[in-house]
């Protein structure tokens, strides 16, 4: 069968599903649509079509981004265009059924939007709501459309194309457009990727390797993960191309093992290549040979680094080693190797269907094309996002993410992981790309982007970062191993009161020495965080030294909750809540919190009905309480005022 | 507790070693396997493994101790992970972690006593929108309080039982 065959069918197949007098129903079902229910809710769509003996076509499909929405299902019936319903239940199935599918409601009341040029009266169309209009979805293109399990609705929507196309050039023609596409790393360091594969080109050698850089260890990062899950055609054509560039006859897609499903989805994916001659020898009856393994990480965050990654392919201790040699000499048993991450592999695919030209009018002028996010946090529209480089912090966080939940003012937003840095509201106007972040003093990184809320300490995050930085330290180079530490304990010690002047300046030295000093961009970054956090937010670092308070009333060792005896209403909620049996009281008595009890969890602030407000948290304050429960009615009558309950002040 | 008989382990193993080629590369994903068999990587396991690549004891030893996956102590029947994520951190995991280690009485890392639980901390879930999340061995659960995991470990404690 020819390449000319394969797509006719494919194309052929797709039509059926797009035109098909069968309702079609298809669910969000990757790993975080599975979290927040989608397997319950399959179950249910297909309990209730056996119900009503209903001929439907049911699908899984990857993710579309809505994480704060999910599970998503969308619903194609003959002659109505493709409609997406969010938060759906198990309970809510029946009624979707039987609304939607057998009588003829679109229910405009639970839709989120519709999908397609069609539309319907009182459902606003998908991609013009204000999450998805400032967007541009290259990488994330079919995510969330095509069955991920299918390689056939991959081509059938222009997939393997850019491979066609790609074959018919010199691999010095690839490379050149590559490069004229601008495309730099997508993993965090922006790298040129059409420089890159050109060094590993000319390398001297035959025997050349490239890799597929899948092991997302970034806390708040799961753009990886999203696109290997919901399009793994994108990522596996993107290396194809990439290894014709480079003559490399080996590939290795390198992957957490914490990813079940995104592994699953590539085993069925590459076993479908191998049916189609998309993989292997001679492929599409060319002379371009090319085999892809998988391997799995076994957790440890510094095998995201290109060096030891390779060490841990080789099945060795995943220790980083000093470059040069760089791995396009020098990579996976001392041969010529090219590592990519899955972002970018997914671009390269785009760009080659579509031509450089295209990509490059996407982006900024040093940055092109279009950066997957991560979006979470104190965020009110959490999920995946794909924008073109240069668009503002503002319009992410504000436009796309919906802004701060719960009327609460913006903090900070942190970019690129444990690698990155914090920037305050004075840097809102940031376009995004690789220049600015740095200038900023964060990266761009892999595409985590963590808002933090008035209510986040910052002090707090950078000792976080530190915690995770210095547990996942390889231990190899000795800057990295004890500078970490020392780091994290002197923020230990700030943020529970202990902290000293000279720490400020302690913390500062270290860092430049933990920067210079390190072998590998873990420990090279490591004091990111800490360091914007000092420029940024230096007076939050002052308040926990100087005055022993938190500002923002998250660090656990600084902080006391308490009753104030005139706000208690005696209604025994908190005492009930209390996981520490901290809190004694009675009906119609003032609680009191015992202060040598009370593990700071938060709970009776949580309970405490916010009509009486009577939990209070402060930091750094004297606080005065009744030493035993007295009644209500007694502070009532001491006040000699009004029984109204006061509202809170917290 | 399990106990293993040396000919059941070289058995179990002999399986294994079937869909290798003995290649030093192979380590990793043999001692994966090993451990999805075993639950853990006991001594006799590590050095069966280490004859059979030609490699050092001290190589599988090295290897097995640097990668969090890990365990060279068996675990739990139930694993309670806790993410430790950036999302959760800022929504306040750390609360539910203490409540959890409360709970089953144990650190990160650490299995209890009966063999009931072990108890983990991950980097991330990427399950980010629902933070605070902890997984109880493939239950996810979402928008954690303390309160909420006081209650959840309440009751697979008594179903456990």
């Amino acid at each position: 069968m020819t390449f000319e065959d394969i797509r006719a069918k494919a194309i052929s197949e797709w039509e059926a599903l797009e035109h098909s007098d069968k309702p079609c129903i298809l669910i969000g079902a990757a790993t975080c649509g599975q979290a927040a229910g989608a397997l319950p809710v399959l179950e249910a769509i297909n309990a209730e079509l056996v119900r009503h003996n209903i001929d439907a076509i049911v699908a899984q499909v990857g993710c579309i981004g809505l994480c704060y929405a999910e599970p998503l299902v969308d619903i194609i019936k003959p002659n109505r265009p493709r409609t997406c319903y969010s938060n759906v239940t198990p309970e809510l199935v029946p009624q979707l059924i039987q609304d939607c599918i057998i009588d003829d409601n679109p229910h405009p009341d639970l839709a989120l939007g519709t999908i397609g040029d069609d539309s319907i009266d009182g459902i606003p169309k998908l991609f013009e709501l204000p999450m998805l209009k400032p967007q541009e979805r290259i990488a994330l293109r079919n995510c969330g459309f095509i069955d991920p399990e299918n390689i056939n609705h991959y081509i059938a929507n222009n997939g393997y194309d850019g491979l066609v196309r790609a074959l018919k050039m010199t691999p010095e023609q690839v490379i050149e457009e590559i490069k004229k596409s601008g495309l730099r790393g997508r993993g965090g360091a922006g790298f040129p990727t059409g420089l890159k594969w050109e060094y590993c080109r000319k390398s001297p050698g035959t025997e050349k390797y490239i890799v597929c850089n899948a092991d997302e260890g970034d806390p708040g990062a799961f753009m990886n993960r999203s696109l290997l899950e919901g399009d793994p055609h994108a990522v596996l054509e993107g290396m194809l191309i990439g290894a014709y560039a480079i003559g490399a006859m080996e590939g290795y897609i390198y992957i957490r093992a914490e990813y079940p499903l995104a592994i699953e989805r590539l085993n069925t994916a590459l076993k479908q290549m191998e049916d189609y001659g998309l993989v292997g020898n001679n492929i599409l009856d060319s002379n371009f040979s090319f085999h892809i393994k998988l391997k799995q990480g076994a957790g440890a965050f510094v095998c995201g680094e290109e060096t030891a990654l390779m060490a841990s392919i080789e099945g060795k201790r995943g220790m980083p080693r000093p470059r040069p040699p760089f791995p396009a000499r020098a990579g996976l048993w001392n041969k010529p190797t090219n590592i990519n991450n899955v972002g970018t592999w997914g671009h390269v695919s785009a760009i080659m269907k579509y031509g450089s030209d295209w990509y490059a009018k996407y982006g900024s002028e040093k940055s092109k094309g279009t950066k997957v996010f991560a979006l979470a946090g104190k965020i009110n529209r959490t999920g995946l996002i794909e924008v073109p480089m240069g668009i503002p912090l503002h319009e992410i966080i504000f436009d796309i993410g919906g802004g701060i939940p719960d009327g609460k003012r913006f903090k900070a937003v942190q970019t690129g992981g444990p690698s990155g840095g914090c920037l305050p509201t004075s840097h809102l106007n940031l376009p995004v790309d690789y220049e600015s972040l740095a200038e900023a003093g964060s990266i761009m990184g892999s595409g985590g982007m963590v808002v933090m809320d008035e209510d986040t300490c910052m002090v707090d995050v950078a000792r976080y970062f530190l915690s995770f930085t210095q547990s996942e330290s390889c231990g190899k180079c000795v800057p990295c191993r004890l500078g970490t530490k020392q780091m994290l304990d002197i923020l230990d010690n700030i943020c529970n009161g202990k902290g000293k002047l000279e720490d400020i300046d302690l913390l500062l030295e270290l860092s430049e020495a933990v920067k210079a000093g390190s072998l590998c961009g873990l420990g090279q970054t490591a004091p990111n965080p800490v360091l914007t956090t000092l420029r940024y937010f230096r007076d939050e670092y002052e308040a926990h030294i100087n005055e022993k308070r938190c500002p923002s009333l998250a660090c656990t060792q600084l902080i006391t909750y308490y009753i104030p005896a005139d706000k208690c209403q005696g209604c025994g909620i908190c005492l009930r809540s209390c996981p520490s049996e901290a809190i004694t009281g009675g009906k119609r008595l003032v609680h009191i919190i015992d202060q040598s009890k009370c593990n700071k969890c938060g709970t009776c602030l949580d309970v405490c009905p916010s009509r009486f407000g009577a939990v209070v948290k402060v930091s750094g304050e004297e606080i005065s309480v009744p030493s035993e429960p007295i009644p209500v009615i007694a502070v009532k009558r001491n006040k000699g005022a009004s029984d109204k309950p006061s509202t809170g002040e917290a | 507790m399990i106990t293993l008989l040396e000919a059941d382990i070289k058995d179990q193993l002999n399986d294994i070693f079937s869909r290798y080629n003995g290649n030093k590369e192979e380590l990793i994903p043999i001692l994966q396997e090993a451990q999805e068999q075993f639950r853990y990587l006991p001594s006799e396991v590590m050095l069966e493994i280490a004859d059979f690549l030609k490699v050092p004891p001290s190589t599988v030893f090295g290897v097995s101790t640097f990668y969090a996956q890990f365990k060279l102590t068996p675990s739990g029947r139930s694993t309670v992970r806790v993410c430790r994520g950036t999302a959760c951190h800022v929504r306040g995991v750390s609360r539910i972690l203490d409540e959890v280690q409360k709970q089953l009485g144990i650190k990160p890392g650490e299995t209890t006593a009966d063999l009931e639980y072990s108890l983990e901390t991950i980097a991330c879930f990427g399950s980010c929108a629902l933070a605070p999340v902890m997984v109880v061995d493939d239950n996810v659960y979402g928008r954690m309080t303390p309160t909420k995991a006081k209650e959840i470990l309440g009751d697979t404690k008594e179903v456990g039982q």
